[in-house]
């Protein structure tokens, strides 16, 4: 499998998810500068962390038009897939490839800390490999993480099985107190209505190993290899 | 020409901030208080035409100034 991890001014969670893919899940990928034209024949791209364009404006309103996600709109309008991790979940909803928008946590606080994630879909191609009923411990690092969309989206979102992972307990309820941002419903992760884009705040590149206390990230990344390898999943020009 | 645009979030979003500034508000001694809203001021300085001026303004707010799921914007233009 080949992966093209994006670049933008102030990633900073791009060496992480590239070290994933090639060192922990042994496949082959690259670094794909945000002002290229091309996504080098990749079968899945990786938006990553950081603080892209420094957040000036609103998380990722700026990313989004830099030249290489117009690449990424047409590749996703085919079908490949599409994973943003934080900043990059923020990155996706404003190119209006995913639902709704993460605005600032609602303690107005960065939070930096281990969440637990239920998968609330696990026919997708980011979570088919994750066992049912597992939860996921994986760390969230942002200030605004919060998601947000009007009732009525929601209720398409819902209907459509697009809300894949929500923040839960340690014994699986999605409470308040469990609620890292004030997401909406405990949102964590969605995907977008045709099931190849999705996005969630927490950090499974950071979580993908056993060294760094958590492996259970892995499992989203190994879903997309499951998925790619059994899937006919269009490559990217 | 100058521009000056006001993004504030909608009213079904969350306002942290907002809602902060009015504890302290009322914690202040202010009285009277319903709402605090906290959003952004820009301005554009830009030339030439006034109506296509404030086609591009307006075509740039909804693109890339707010977010329209979340933010609500209005502008005016000075000449």
């Amino acid at each position: 499998m080949n992966f093209a991890v994006l670049q933008f001014p102030a990633s900073n969670c791009d060496q992480d998810a590239l070290h994933v893919v090639r060192d922990v899940l042994g496949h082959t990928g690259r670094m794909v500068w945000h002002k290229d034209n091309s996504l080098g024949g990749a079968d899945a791209v990786i938006v990553p962390g950081g603080f892209s364009y420094g957040d000036y404006l609103r998380t990722g309103a700026i990313a989004r038009f830099s030249p290489i996600m117009q690449q990424v709109q047409q590749f996703a309008a085919n079908g490949g897939p599409v994973l943003g991790i934080c900043n990059g979940f923020q990155i996706l909803c404003e190119a209006g490839l995913l639902p709704g928008a993460l605005v600032r946590n609602r303690s107005l606080q960065f939070r930096c800390e281990q969440v637990f994630l239920k998968t609330t879909n696990s026919n997708t191609i980011f979570t088919c490999e994750i066992p049912p009923e597992k939860l996921l411990r994986v760390p969230i690092a942002h200030g605004e993480g919060c998601f947000f969309a009007d009732e009525e989206t929601l209720k398409k979102m819902r209907q459509n099985q697009q809300i894949l992972w929500q923040y839960v307990d340690a014994s699986g309820n999605a409470t308040e107190q469990a609620n890292p941002n004030g997401s909406v419903q405990n949102i964590a992760g969605i995907s977008n209505e045709k099931g190849n884009v999705a996005g969630l705040m927490p950090h499974p590149e950071r979580a993908s190993e056993p060294l760094l206390g958590s492996a259970d990230g892995r499992l989203i990344f190994e879903s997309m290899v499951h998925a790619l390898a059994t899937r006919s999943v269009k490559k990217s020009a | 020409m100058k521009a000056k645009i006001t993004v504030t979030p909608k009213k079904a979003v969350l306002d942290p901030q907002g809602k902060t500034v009015q504890n302290a508000l009322e914690q202040m001694g202010y009285q009277g208080i319903q709402a605090v809203h906290v959003g952004k001021y820009l301005e554009i300085e830009l030339q030439g035409d006034l109506e296509k001026a404030r086609r591009q303004i307006d075509d740039a707010c909804r693109k890339l100034l707010s977010n329209p799921v979340i933010e609500d914007y209005h502008f005016e233009i000075e000449p």
